[in-house]
Formats: structure tokens, C-alpha cells, sequence
């Protein structure tokens, strides 16, 4: 299949034409790449925010836009990278593309639902665009009661609408990607031969189906309080401001989980592939994700330390948090161990990998930090915070999307992208990362609480250090759009294993037919078998791809 | 189109594992309805604990034998839902017909009470928001009591209304021969849909209607 032209091939690209085979299509690879361009879209639109709020950050005064401005700015920041990228893009994107290919399966198990999944998606955008269009909304993505039931005069009702609706897009993904896995296996694919990737997307779907509805309902509740004036969370007829903010993060934590864990099981699939060997510990790698998940529902608590909830409370939620660094540590040490003594190559994805090892690590840290009573009094609703989310949010997760995005970019479209600016483009993220967020730590820790618009002047040095490093950041994420969508054209055709990655997504042609393999796979030994292969062939024997 | 293998959709090996991906599917969807559900019932609980006195006296203003009365209605409506998953499993399609057609009445017997009695509410100016008027010691509470009133029996009406869209959507698909003892998932998903909605009820009628009744 090497280096032959692609286009005589036919594949799930160019099985049919226009814009209704896409827009109707019930092709798990396609609704990928309907997700992959709608996430990039609110990707960009979520970065134009957070370009806003570093160019006010600048100078200690308020000169760019006025307090009310900034409260929006930085809530539809929130929103629209937390609920219209994080949560979808590995996913929606990667899961999807991948999950059946990777388990031998022809389609997810409910194709339709799938489609409809991206449409509820598309329709709760719609409704937080119109919010944002309709002069925005200010009450932070956490959309705390009394204040956005009550007394917030911006587009509540309309962003909860969205958020709501497009919960429903995660629950029906979750749902889908559960039964798929118990259901669609090929012959022989027994749970651990499952690639760690599948794992992780497995503890994801169970969040996505346990914890989503709790926040969907807490939200509807929002919305009716706020629309017809009910009273379930006013403190004025004895209503308990802190349920909300129970309700909301009892999702709202697992969901960071849903964030990360597919990165993580994006990174198990890079590491021993630019390693050359079998993943160190399969079986604690794939029952610590299910670990996160099930400890990830037990922590919510820890958003709450200084809100009055009981001390006692507070406690148990303490150490139920430093739990979960368990698995979180096992995943890392295991990466690690995968390493020693690997061969290893710095292929793009590879970069994003290690640099995602790196970022998760010190985010993970700093969650334990936060995680102690005492430390978060000091640092709570500073910019510590501030520093630490965006370590495992945009350093790992988008990180590991990104690397994922590197990897799989050959067998989702056939062809390669220049191998040189894509480690360059690593490199600038990563560095312009760390320019952005490490100052944060050293704000939050002197003190600079989050979400005001205006700072003491002292504060100024880190602030332009911070913003330095986001313009940095922002060419960082420009240059793969760029590049990704000229190798579309100009690539090297990638041939259908250009890592000479094992997995069964690689044993089909890419990009693959329609049905995903022309026979159903057979599968007769363990995900990651890379010790079968001689480190220095593998390297001669992989396409210098040019 | 009666053959379990003439709907088996591209993505199945087999009809077998067709209708076992649609079971789980269909458990797993009503647990995040559980979920859903339990927020509310979550905001419940913490407000009764608070406010147990407020709760039981704003209870004994709904009215216990409509509520026993829709309890019973719902019961009969599980077991004419059992009923037509059993006619269609047994491949008679007169009675599961008749058997839809009965549950769907049911379904409806029951939002006729229901919104009678929200409109008996609204005349008694027991509607939160709008017109809420109320002994002064019990007020705040007891609009509380009310607004969980409103919002889980409206999320469960809206439950059967949309169960009732889906019955209409059963009874056309039996009419016109879609289902046979082979293939008759549709029945057998929506029933449990069906029985989760009454389960609901069955938990929402002691918690709304019966907590003033031992005082």
C-alpha cells in the first residue's frame, strides 16, 4: 500500500461528494472531522477571548475595558473552552475516529444517535453564540447562585440553555462509546488486549454518563429560578446558596477528568509507539483510569473549602483529593518507566507527549497543593488557581490533543505534515506555555486574586510575562492550522502504518474505507507488542516521511 | 420486514448483537436519567432536613387521593406496558395494539389529573413565582416545598408526554406489521423507558404527598 497514489483507492473521503454527504453522513470518521472542525472553530473563538483578557492584563490599570466587559470576557472564555473544546475535542474528535478502528468494529453501535450527538453539540454553540452575541454573560462558567439566578442582568438563561443542551451531546457520546466497547469488539479483542486509549475513553464515557445529567438538571433549575421565578436556590425564602455549587461541581470536577483522561490515554499511545516498547504495567495504567473515574465523583468538595461548608466536610474531601493523585501518579511513573531504555525518536507527536508528561506533572502537583486545607485558604480564588487548571487543562489536555491530532493526522486524511514545523510548532507551545501560566503561580501565590480586570502595579512584570508568553502561545496554535491544512494538498502520502505504530487502526488502509477494514480483524495478541520489533530496523525501516 | 435480519443495521455481525448493543444502551441512558432525576431529589432531601416542618405543613395542601389515585392509574399503565412487550414478543399484534393503545390512555387519565391539580394550585395562590401566598411562619419554606413540586412533577410530566410521543410512534410502526417475535426492540425499549417514568412517580408521591400525613 506504500506509496501508492491514494486517490485511485476508494475510502471513507471520497465515497461520495458535497455538502449533504457530510452534513448527513453517519460515518464515525466523518462526524470526527464534522466535530474536529466545529472544536477548532470554538477553540479560536475561546482564544479571542482569552486574547482580551491578557491585552487588559498588560498594564495594572483598566484601560483596554471596564470591569463589566472583563467579567464577560472571561466567563465566555470559560464557557466556550471548557464546555465547546475541552470536553469534545479528544472525544468527540479522536474517540470517535479511533474507538471503533481500535476495537475492529465497522461503525460505533448507534451511528445516528452519533450524528444527532454533534447536532444537540451544534445547537447549544448556537444558543451560547447568540448569548455572547446578545452582550454576553458575566457570572463565570461556574454560574454560582444567588447571583446568576437572581441578580446577574447579562444572558444567563440563554448560556445555561447551551451549556444544558449540549450536555446532552456528551451524555448520548458517553453512551454511545460504552456500548460500542462492551458490544463491537472483533473476535479476540478480549479488555486487555483493548489499547489504553479505548480504557481511558471508557472511564470518560462513564463520567460523561454519571456525572453530565446532574449538571444538566442543576442547570434547568437555573433557568427555571431565573425564567418563572422559582425559588430553589434564593436565599431570601431559606434557599441554600451552597446546594448549586454542590450540584454543579459534583459534574463539574468529574469533568475536569473529562478532560484529561483521554489525553492520557492519547499519551499511552504515543509513548511506547516513540519508544519502541510495550507499555510498562498495562493493566495499572487501564484500572487507573477507571480509578480517576470512580475517586473523581468522590472530590468535589474541595471547590468548597472556604465556602462554610463543615470543616469535617472539608476533611474528608482533603484526603479523598489527595487520593486520586494515586492513579494520576501511576499513569506518570508508568510513561516514565515506558521510556527507560526505550528507543526513542522526537517525531512531532512524540514532543507533545513528553511535554505533556512534563506540564501534567507540575498541574498535578499544584492540584495537591490546593487539595490541603490550609494551603488553599492562602491561595484560593488566586491566580495559584488560575495557574494550576491551565496546567492540566491547556498544558496536558491540549497538549495531548494536539499530539494526537499529529498522530493520527496520517491515517485520518493519508497524508503527512512537514515534520520540521510541526516540532517547531511544539517547541513554541510549549515554551510560550510556560511563559504564559508559570508566572501565574508566583501572582497567585503573592496574592493577585482572579477575576478583576485591575491589579497592584507591583504585580505588572509577571502580568507582561504572562501575556508575552500567550502571544507566543497563539503562534503556537496558528502554525498547526496552517501547515496541518497545506499537507491536505502538498503532504507526503503517508501509507497506511507511516509509525510503524501496532494497533489495529494501522492494519487498514489510510485513509480507510468506509466499513474501516475489508475484513473483519482477527486479533490474537496483546496491544503495544513493540518487542518484537529491532529497535535500530524500526527506525531505518520507517518512512523518512517525505 | 417482520425478519429480525432485514432491520439489522450495517455496523452488527448479527441480529443477536443488534438487540443486546440496544439493551445496554437503553440501561445505560436510563441511569443517566437516575442522575438527572437525583439532583433534584438531592435539592429535596437537604431542604426537608432543614425545613422539616415546613415541608410536612405545605404537603398536606396537595391533595392525597388525586396523587393515590394518578399512583394507581400509572400502576395499571406498567402493567398494560408489560403486557404489550409480552403480545409482541408472543408475535400478537391485535393485543399489542390494544394493550399501546390502553397504556397511552392511561398516560393521559394521568396528565388530566395532574394538571387539574396544578390549576387548583394556581387558584389557591400556591404557584411559587407568580402568585405565592402563605401562612407567614411557613412562607419562604414552603414556596421552596413548591417550587420542587412544580419542577420534579413537571420534569416527570414532561417524561410522559414524551413517553406518549413515543407509544403514538409504536402503535403506527405495529399497525403497519414492523414488529415480530424476532424483532420487536422498539416495544421492549420504550416499555422500559415506560416503567422507569412510573418508578419515578412511585417515588415522588410519598415524598410530595404523604410527609404531613403522620402529623
Amino acid at each position: 500500500m506504500n506509496g501508492q497514489p491514494v486517490a485511485r483507492r476508494e475510502h471513507y473521503l471520497n465515497v461520495s461528494y458535497g455538502v449533504k454527504s457530510w452534513l448527513f453522513t453517519t460515518d464515525h470518521k466523518r462526524i470526527a472531522w464534522l466535530y474536529l472542525v466545529s472544536v477548532t472553530f470554538f477553540f479560536f473563538i475561546g482564544g479571542l477571548f482569552a486574547t482580551l483578557i491578557r491585552l487588559e492584563l498588560l498594564t495594572p490599570q483598566g484601560d483596554l475595558v471596564q470591569a463589566e466587559t472583563y467579567n464577560k470576557l472571561f466567563t465566555m472564555h470559560g464557557v466556550t473552552m471548557i464546555f465547546f473544546f475541552l470536553i469534545p475535542s479528544i472525544p468527540a474528535v479522536l474517540g470517535n475516529f479511533l474507538i471503533p478502528m481500535m476495537i475492529g468494529a465497522r461503525d460505533l453501535a448507534f451511528p445516528r444517535l452519533n450524528l444527532a450527538s454533534w447536532y444537540i453539540y451544534i445547537l447549544g454553540g448556537l444558543f451560547t453564540l447568540a448569548a455572547a452575541a446578545a452582550g454576553g454573560v458575566d457570572t463565570g462558567w461556574t454560574f454560582y447562585t444567588p447571583y446568576s439566578s437572581i441578580y446577574s442582568n447579562t444572558n444567563v438563561a440563554l448560556t445555561v440553555v447551551g451549556v444544558f443542551i449540549t450536555g446532552f451531546s456528551s451524555i448520548l457520546t458517553g453512551l454511545n462509546f460504552v456500548v460500542t466497547i462492551h458490544k463491537m469488539r472483533a473476535p479476540g479483542m478480549t479488555w486487555f488486549r483493548l489499547p489504553l486509549f479505548v480504557w481511558s475513553h471508557y472511564a470518560t464515557s462513564i463520567i460523561f454518563i454519571l456525572g453530565t445529567p446532574v449538571l444538566a438538571i442543576s442547570l434547568a433549575l437555573v433557568a427555571v429560578e431565573r425564567l418563572l421565578n422559582l425559588g430553589i436556590f434564593d436565599p431570601a425564602r431559606g434557599g441554600d446558596p451552597l446546594l448549586f455549587q454542590h450540584l454543579f461541581w459534583f459534574y463539574s470536577h468529574p469533568a475536569v477528568y473529562i478532560m484529561i483522561l483521554p489525553g492520557m490515554g492519547v499519551i499511552s499511545e504515543l509513548i511506547p509507539c516513540f519508544s519502541r516498547k510495550r507499555v510498562f504495567g498495562y493493566e495499572f495504567v487501564a484500572f487507573s483510569s477507571v480509578a480517576i473515574a470512580v475517586i473523581g465523583f468522590l472530590v468535589w468538595g474541595h471547590h468548597m473549602f472556604v465556602s462554610g461548608q463543615s470543616v469535617y466536610a472539608g476533611m474528608v474531601f482533603s484526603l479523598l483529593s489527595f487520593l486520586v493523585a494515586i492513579p494520576s501518579a501511576i499513569k506518570v511513573f508508568n510513561w516514565t518507566a515506558t521510556l527507560y531504555k526505550g528507543s526513542i525518536s522526537y517525531d512531532a507527536p512524540m514532543l507533545y507527549a513528553l511535554g505533556f508528561i512534563g506540564l501534567f506533572t507540575i498541574g498535578g502537583l499544584t492540584g495537591l497543593f490546593l487539595a490541603t486545607l490550609g494551603i488553599d485558604i492562602h491561595v484560593h480564588d488566586t491566580y495559584f488557581v488560575i495557574a494550576h487548571f491551565h496546567y492540566i487543562m491547556v498544558g496536558s489536555a491540549v497538549m495531548a490533543y494536539l499530539g494526537g491530532i499529529h498522530f493520527w493526522w496520517p491515517k485520518m486524511t493519508g497524508r503527512m505534515y512537514s515534520e520540521g514545523w510541526a516540532r517547531l510548532a511544539a517547541l513554541i507551545i510549549f515554551i510560550g506555555f510556560n511563559l504564559t501560566f508559570f508566572p501565574q503561580f508566583v501572582l497567585g501565590y503573592l496574592g493577585m486574586p482572579r477575576r478583576y480586570h485591575v491589579y497592584p502595579p507591583e504585580f505588572q512584570v509577571l502580568n507582561v510575562m504572562s501575556s508575552a508568553g500567550a502571544s507566543i502561545l497563539a503562534v503556537g496554535y496558528v502554525l498547526p492550522l496552517v501547515y496541518m491544512i497545506w499537507s491536505l494538498r502538498y503532504g507526503a502520502v503517508a501509507g497506511k502504518n507511516p509509525w510503524r505504530a501496532t494497533g489495529l487502526e494501522w492494519e487498514t488502509p489510510s485513509p480507510p474505507p468506509t466499513d474501516n477494514f475489508e475484513v473483519t480483524p482477527l486479533v490474537t495478541e496483546e496491544a503495544y507488542a513493540y518487542d518484537a520489533i529491532e529497535p535500530e530496523a524500526a527506525y531505518a525501516g520507517r518512512p523518512a516521511h517525505v | 420486514m417482520s425478519k429480525a435480519e432485514a432491520v439489522r443495521a450495517h455496523q452488527f455481525d448479527d441480529s443477536g448483537q443488534q438487540h443486546e448493543a440496544s439493551w445496554i444502551g437503553m440501561w445505560v441512558f436510563l441511569a443517566t436519567e437516575i442522575m438527572f432525576f437525583g439532583g433534584m431529589f438531592m435539592g429535596y432531601i437537604l431542604y426537608r432536613s432543614l425545613y422539616p416542618a415546613a415541608f410536612a405543613n405545605a404537603s398536606n395542601h396537595l391533595d392525597v387521593w388525586l396523587g393515590g389515585i394518578n399512583t394507581a392509574v400509572l400502576i395499571c399503565s406498567s402493567f398494560t406496558m408489560a403486557s404489550a412487550v409480552h403480545s409482541a414478543a408472543a408475535g400478537k399484534r391485535r393485543t399489542l395494539v390494544s394493550c399501546l393503545l390502553l397504556t397511552m390512555a392511561l398516560g393521559l387519565v394521568f396528565l388530566g389529573i395532574k394538571f387539574s391539580e396544578y390549576y387548583v394550585k394556581f387558584v389557591e395562590h400556591l404557584v411559587p413565582g407568580i402568585s405565592f401566598v402563605y401562612e407567614q411562619r411557613f412562607a419562604g419554606p414552603a414556596e421552596i416545598f413548591f417550587s420542587f413540586y412544580f419542577a420534579m412533577t413537571g420534569m416527570h410530566a414532561l417524561h410522559m408526554i414524551i413517553g406518549i410521543g413515543l407509544l403514538t410512534y409504536l402503535v403506527v410502526n405495529s399497525l403497519r406489521g414492523r414488529f415480530s417475535p424476532s424483532y420487536h426492540t422498539p416495544v421492549e425499549m420504550i416499555g422500559l423507558y415506560w416503567h422507569f417514568v412510573d418508578i419515578v412517580w412511585i417515588f415522588l408521591f410519598p415524598l410530595l404527598y404523604l410527609v404531613g400525613r403522620h402529623l
